[in-house]
């Protein structure tokens, strides 16, 4: 097991997908000569060349079109998207052809192609640049999205996401690109659509995915000290949802909290909290709680914008209210 | 290129063949048959043929907007599953699913039908982008109107063709008007081909109600698209249809489109081909019978196809099959 950070696990999942196979190409603004704004790219263009490692002009629509074109006559491409900030400029493309190219043909195009960069709630970058758009992609039927916390999860998925052969979104954790983890030294994928319990536990389910679970993680360990026994799941993937996962755990916890960064209506959380109050309603002793951002723009000063995202103490406060402890 | 003189026909026979099968498409519509969005083609046909004719569809492709029967058809695509497809039918080009809009043929290298304005050029770009990447020696050729000319995914993508040297071919169909806006009042130049100029890119006007001159252009701009110069073609066509079904037209009179109808590009190739030698006047009439007999079958298949067993609609959503909890989420009324 090395441990490496998770922009040098996604750099690794890159770096052996485009030695695989020679379909897959890696393009967007700043990957080639700049090694990348946030350097997951670092040192690919030296070895694949311009021709697979590509600089784009500052143009997401355009060039996310291109990516689509390219995938719907063979090719593998990866789409890097500077942050899922410029993303929505290139909505149409992603939502409009590449979630549907199959459907509307019916089933005559694949679709491999992967949409990447980073996502969610940063530092001090006020409201254009710091915000999660998970829910944006995990609404289209057609996509798949993947949310890794971790760097083995980031090498895994994104790993899986090049090989697969639908459109699959992967929102990166822009603060944790510098945190490290193992990875496994042998080749090691991670299935897209499962969940992963990283702490098993008695009273309450934490359920969470990127960022967030690791403030579940941090918040178990809080309420370990005082008796409680949390169960913490990431989620990992967006769509398909794991659902089985989420129910066989709430059968044995019978209380659950969802924590998303994004902002709380209609979000990937709510949808979550939504099905485990419909799906095991009989089940639930509290009814389940949502730990989000809150429903405001970001905020440039630092206490505001920590206060808007959830954190260890929001997470402890809500297992708390579903235990009637508060 | 010379063409000869059976290719010179069969032109003749797609241009009569998409005119008489979009006003079927006409009739089916006002017979609700088809439904929703219908964009015909009848007055734009020299386009599609002309172009066709120049490009080896072996190894190129054509990608379209949402008006995009008569290039299904130029393409060869089997007129029997297109009016199928009009019709919703399961044995219809794109299983039911796509509609007028949506209408594919992969093994033909037709790459649809686009419903959202101008969202086909950067795709098309991403064609052009793998044909040089896997070095096929191919090229694209992409068509969308006037009033997509103007979407930043045009002028983005003209910027990238250039910058590496893709084989493709930006082709304006203009047919002057964008809905109900005529172009004249929402452009900023009357001549669409010197808009490639800021990129670099090399633009011409061309007769599209002249099937041979929209030939010579085409094979032309293939010539420089296969060298990596793309390039940009402006031509001017018109329509006899509304924008879609629903169009009553108070745009323009219905003066202007009668002289139009003038310069019809059927009727002017036809005389063409009497004046060369190439048919005889009683020839137009037995094309007009094999036609008929085509487009009366197409109906009738589309007609006794069966509809799309429900069950379908979760079919074509992902490579892998569609997961079963998301049926019993929704409610699916045959579980």
């Amino acid at each position: 097991m090395a441990i490496i950070t998770y922009r040098e696990a996604l750099n690794r999942a890159l770096d052996e997908e485009m030695a695989r196979d020679p379909s897959v190409f890696l393009m967007g603004e700043e990957v080639a000569e700049y090694d990348g704004a946030y350097k997951v790219s670092k040192g690919l263009l030296a070895k694949y060349g311009p021709k697979r490692v590509i600089d784009t002009p500052i143009t997401e629509l355009g060039f996310t079109g291109i990516g689509v074109g390219a995938a719907q006559v063979g090719l593998r491409p990866v789409i890097e998207w500077m942050t899922h900030n410029f993303a929505l400029l290139a909505l149409d493309q992603v939502v409009n052809n590449a979630a549907k190219m199959r459907y509307m043909s019916g089933g005559r195009f694949k679709m491999p192609i992967v949409f990447r960069g980073p996502n969610g709630p940063a530092e001090y970058l006020a409201a254009q640049h710091s915000q999660s758009f998970a829910s944006y992609w995990a609404h289209i039927p057609g996509l798949k999205v993947v949310a890794p916390a971790f760097p083995a999860d980031a090498y895994g998925l994104l790993k899986s996401a090049i090989r697969d052969d639908d459109p699959v979104v992967v929102l990166e954790a822009e603060m944790l690109y510098g945190v490290s983890g193992e990875v496994p030294d042998a080749e090691t994928l991670i299935p897209i659509g499962k969940a992963n319990i990283l702490r098993p536990g008695t009273d309450v389910s934490l359920i969470s995915f990127s960022k967030p679970v690791r403030y579940c993680l941090e918040a178990a360990l809080e309420l370990e000290k005082e008796g409680i026994s949390a169960e913490v799941i990431d989620m990992r993937s967006l769509r398909p949802l794991d659902m089985e996962t989420l129910y066989h755990s709430v059968e044995k916890t019978n209380r659950a909290v969802v924590v998303d960064e994004a902002w709380p209506v209609a979000s990937v959380g709510s949808h979550i909290a939504y099905r485990i109050s419909h799906d095991r309603f009989d089940l639930l002793d509290a009814p389940v709680e949502l730990v989000s951002s809150h429903d405001v723009p970001m905020p440039y000063n630092h206490q505001l914008e920590l206060e808007v995202q959830p954190g260890v103490k929001k997470i402890i406060n809500a297992v708390k209210r579903v235990l009637y402890l508060e | 290129m010379e063409l000869s003189k059976e290719q010179k026909k069969k032109m003749l026979f797609d241009m009569m063949f998409i005119r008489r099968f979009e006003e079927e498409a006409g009739k089916m519509y006002g017979l609700r048959k088809i439904g929703g969005f219908c964009h015909l083609y009848n007055g734009q046909e020299a386009v599609a043929v002309g172009t066709v004719a120049a490009m080896d569809l072996s190894k190129d492709y054509i990608l379209t907007g949402y008006r995009d029967h008569g290039f299904a058809l130029a393409c060869g695509m089997d007129p029997k599953s297109v009016m199928a497809e009009l019709f919703g039918k399961i044995t219809g080009a794109s299983r039911g699913k796509g509609g007028s809009m949506h209408l594919f043929d992969e093994k033909r290298h037709f790459l649809g039908g686009n419903g959202i304005v101008g969202a086909q050029i950067p795709i098309a770009t991403g064609v052009a982008f793998a044909q040089k990447y896997n070095e096929t020696g191919g090229a694209t050729a992409v068509f969308f109107g006037d009033g997509a000319i103007h979407q930043g995914a045009f002028h983005e993508s003209l910027n990238m063709a250039k910058i590496w040297n893709l084989p493709v071919i930006y082709a304006c169909e203009n047919n002057q008007f964008g809905m109900g806006t005529s172009f004249r009042r929402v452009s900023s130049v009357e001549e669409f081909s010197i808009m490639g100029a800021s990129y670099g890119i090399q633009g011409r006007k061309v007769d599209g109600m002249d099937v041979l001159e929209v030939y010579s252009a085409f094979a032309e701009a293939l010539e420089s698209a296969r060298k990596g110069l793309p390039v940009l073609l402006d031509i001017r066509t018109y329509r006899y249809k509304g924008h879609s079904m629903s169009d009553p037209q108070k745009y323009r009179s219905k003066e202007e489109v009668e002289s139009y109808r003038k310069h019809d590009p059927i009727l002017i190739y036809q005389d063409r081909l009497i004046a060369d030698k190439i048919i005889k006047e009683s020839d137009v009439e037995a094309l007009e019978n094999q036609i008929e007999t085509l487009v009366a079958e197409a109906v009738a298949f589309a007609e006794s196809s069966p509809e799309p067993a429900l069950p379908t609609l979760f079919e074509d959503v992902y490579s892998d099959s569609y997961p079963l909890e998301t049926l019993r989420q929704g409610g699916a009324s045959w579980l």
